[in-house]
């Protein structure tokens, strides 16, 4: 075995470290400043002013006015809240509003509420994807009609990093299903994309801290002015009513900052990570025999490269990396952290054996060049070693 | 010091294994095996029990994985326990799980992964002999697992570690209190783990055709009918449905029929049984006594064996086709086989 590496963190699909700024700025938040922010004294407009300010920010970057920015509990959350939220207001304000449509590569939250929609009553269609992982816009056109509700497609795969296209999609249902509601979930994009150019035409966006060097467990929900929504969280009237409880200040003003940071470095970030992600994938390809990389020959971002190992089991695999101090992840991880063949990749046509040898590398605004290094000279290694005999 | 990659169930038995193997200084890697996919609430592979080795391996500091061999476990234990039950035997998918799985699969990929061994919580033990390892029965006997195990020959004992063989069980919860381990007084798992509480012949139900017919006596007079034969073994005596003077025992399955035989206690005594896959691990001193163990935690009896036949010295009570049954001299588990009648 290749001596051991320390530390070279390569999910950052996953989740990515915190951008020192955004620690700085939700501080204050944790101790000095105490205040309710729906209260009516000084501790409470101190705290209201830096969660407005936030909301600014999140607006400006994502190109949408302050009130249309929802702050949430996460990715999950908000795609949540868009798709069954405009899925009920669809069906309170006409009944014939009954079927949503959505992709088999989406997140599993998306699927998940899909799901609870589908056991409601309504008609769900998850669209498949091509061989590169790209959702199937034609097949998608095929099914809108009068009674599409909600349409659901994802700006970047989580998995394999295929940019979807979006703006078409959203401009097709303008055309074929003008009564439908066109959520997004872009949790994987704040880093590579701009969202405000590629979801102007999408009324509802979900993002998610972690995934740009925010904190966990925080989110926002664009909801464009005119987007009729049932919250799923009752009570104080927060957030316009749709996410009732006290906001999460710390973490709000952390996610703006982040967000912001991200935004302000995008252009330099993603082509120093391209540059990484290209020689990562160039010297993969040319020292481990057998393998290939998913999503090829379609746009992919530039933190994402996910590939097939011939013959080898991602779960051994991740397991002898792990033990070298190389972290990547597979497929999806369920609840009990066990790998299941990636749905992605089994809705992209892929078979079964060879999505159970698939592993995907994440580089984000943290990684170095000694990262790329250090698995270049641990991965091909150890992937020959696991397959003797 | 060596490598291990200890299976934890999150139970206490390897809860404890894997601390002992820290203590006594290996490389210790903890692995938990996601078995079912399907529905189980008692099952060996919930979410909560994978939860609690992950915390007893954190504790411990030890890594940590999670290994999904649902897939394989599906085709290697639980398609041949229903094919096994729709042709009428009473197979033991533990042994199974055990052959095909924990040391068939997780030990080629401690290997693979280089590894030195791998360690469970079952309590019995690897033993040095003149001949090699050889498995042995647990210290504690009432906990004896070696049953079970009957199927590692020298190739896989020769890499495996059974550290709470060493110990009784009240010594192991005594052990994991002292740690302070959450899985200290777990309650044990007594099922089959795919299978909810109670619900065999639900599961099976829904897997293979209902099959209903007579039960008759011993004569073959009909004194009952049954819904199916799949809620029946041989020696059950409970859920009969026969109201007759004496208490009646299942002593015949006929699958062709779909008719149960029941019968006196006698009826059920045996001076022979068939095996079919014989395996030996090791040479016995007499193969004209040994010990034949045929339940899991059964009384051995005394007993020749004479080719793929076990003579007993004495008759014994029938054993369902399916069943296993493992040889010991003494305390040294020499092999096994599966009963066909």
């Amino acid at each position: 075995m290749p001596d051991r590496a320390d530390h070279v963190y390569l999910d950052h699909a996953a989740s990515t470290p915190m951008r020192p700024e955004a620690i700085a700025a939700m501080a204050p938040f944790l101790a000095d400043h105490p205040g309710n922010p729906s209260g009516g004294h000084g501790a409470a407009r101190a705290t209201k002013t830096a969660l407005e300010e936030a909301r600014e920010t999140v607006a400006a970057v994502c190109g949408c006015r302050p009130h249309e920015v929802v702050f949430t509990g996460g990715g999950s959350e908000g795609d949540n809240l868009a798709i069954k939220g405009a899925a009920w207001a669809a069906r309170a304000n006409d009944p014939t509003l009954d079927s949503v449509v959505t992709s088999g590569i989406e997140h599993k939250a998306v699927l998940g509420a899909c799901d609870r929609l589908e056991r409601e009553g309504f008609r769900v269609v998850r669209v498949p994807a091509n061989g590169d992982g790209v959702v199937d816009v034609d097949a998608l056109a095929g099914v809108l009609d009068e009674h599409t509700a909600v349409v659901s497609v994802m700006l970047v795969n989580n998995e394999t990093g295929v940019r979807q296209p979006v703006e078409e999609i959203a401009r097709l249902v303008r055309d074929r299903a003008p009564r439908a509601v066109v959520h997004t979930d872009a949790v994987q994009a704040p880093q590579w994309l701009d969202l405000a150019a590629a979801t102007a035409d999408v009324s509802l966006v979900a993002i998610s801290g972690h995934k740009f060097g925010g904190p966990k467990g925080v989110g926002a929900l664009i909801v464009r002015d005119g987007t009729e929504l049932v919250p799923l969280v009752e009570g104080g009237g927060h957030e316009r009513g749709l996410r009732a409880g006290t906001q999460n200040v710390p973490g709000i003003v952390a996610i703006a900052t982040a967000l912001l940071v991200t935004h302000r470095r995008r252009a330099d970030e993603t082509a120093r990570i391209a540059t990484l992600r290209d020689e990562l994938e160039a010297g993969l390809a040319a020292q481990v025999s057998g393998f290939s990389v998913n999503g090829a020959s379609a746009s992919r971002v530039a933190g994402i490269l996910h590939g097939t190992f011939d013959g080898v089991e991602a779960e051994t695999l991740l397991l002898a990396l792990d033990q070298q101090g190389v972290m990547a992840a597979s497929g999806s991880a369920c609840s009990s952290g066990a790998v299941d063949p990636s749905h992605v990749l089994l809705a992209m046509g892929m078979p079964r054996e060879r999505a159970l040898s698939s592993v995907r590398f994440s580089l984000g605004y943290a990684s170095t060049r000694a990262d790329v290094d250090a698995a270049l000279a641990i991965v091909p290694e150890v992937v020959a070693k696991l397959r003797i005999t | 010091m060596a490598r291990v990659m200890v299976m934890m169930s999150g139970g206490v038995d390897s809860s404890v294994a894997a601390a002992l193997l820290r203590e006594q200084g290996h490389d210790v890697t903890g692995v938990t095996l996601k078995l079912w996919g399907g529905e189980s609430d008692s099952g060996c592979c919930s979410v909560a029990d994978v939860e609690d080795a992950r915390r007893v391996a954190a504790q411990l500091d030890i890594p940590h994985y999670v290994f999904n061999f649902s897939d394989a476990f599906d085709a290697d234990v639980v398609e041949p326990y229903v094919g096994a039950y729709a042709a009428g035997e009473t197979p033991n998918p533990c042994v199974e799980c055990n052959r095909t799985m924990k040391f068939g699969r997780v030990l080629e990929r401690a290997r693979r992964l280089d590894y030195d061994f791998v360690a469970t919580g079952h309590h019995a033990r690897v033993v040095m002999t003149d001949d090699g390892p050889a498995l042995a029965r647990a210290v504690d006997q009432a906990k004896d697992q070696s049953y079970v195990l009957y199927m590692l020959g020298a190739d896989e004992l020769s890499r495996t570690l059974l550290p709470v063989g060493e110990l009784t069980k009240t010594d192991v919860r005594e052990h994991a209190r002292t740690l302070g381990l959450r899985t200290a007084e777990k309650r044990e798992s007594m099922d089959v783990c795919f299978i909810k509480r109670g619900g065999r012949e639900a599961f099976l139900g829904a897997r293979i055709p209902r099959r209903s017919g007579a039960i008759v006596d011993e004569a073959g007079t009909v004194v009952g009918a049954h819904d199916g034969i799949d809620a029946f073994t041989i020696g059950q005596r409970r859920g009969l449905g026969v109201a007759v003077g004496e208490r009646r025992y299942v002593t015949d399955i006929a699958v062709g029929t779909a008719t149960v035989t029941v019968g006196p206690r006698d009826a059920l005594l045996q001076d022979r049984l068939r095996l079919r896959d014989v395996r030996w691990s090791r040479s016995p001193h007499d193969a004209r006594a040994m010990l034949v163990q045929s339940r899991a935690h059964g009384t051995p009896a005394l007993a020749a064996l004479e080719g793929d036949e076990v003579v007993f010295a004495s008759p014994q009570p029938r054993v369902a086709p399916g069943q296993v049954v493992a040889f010991y001299d003494g305390e040294l588990c020499c092999g096994g086989g599966i009963v066909t009648d």
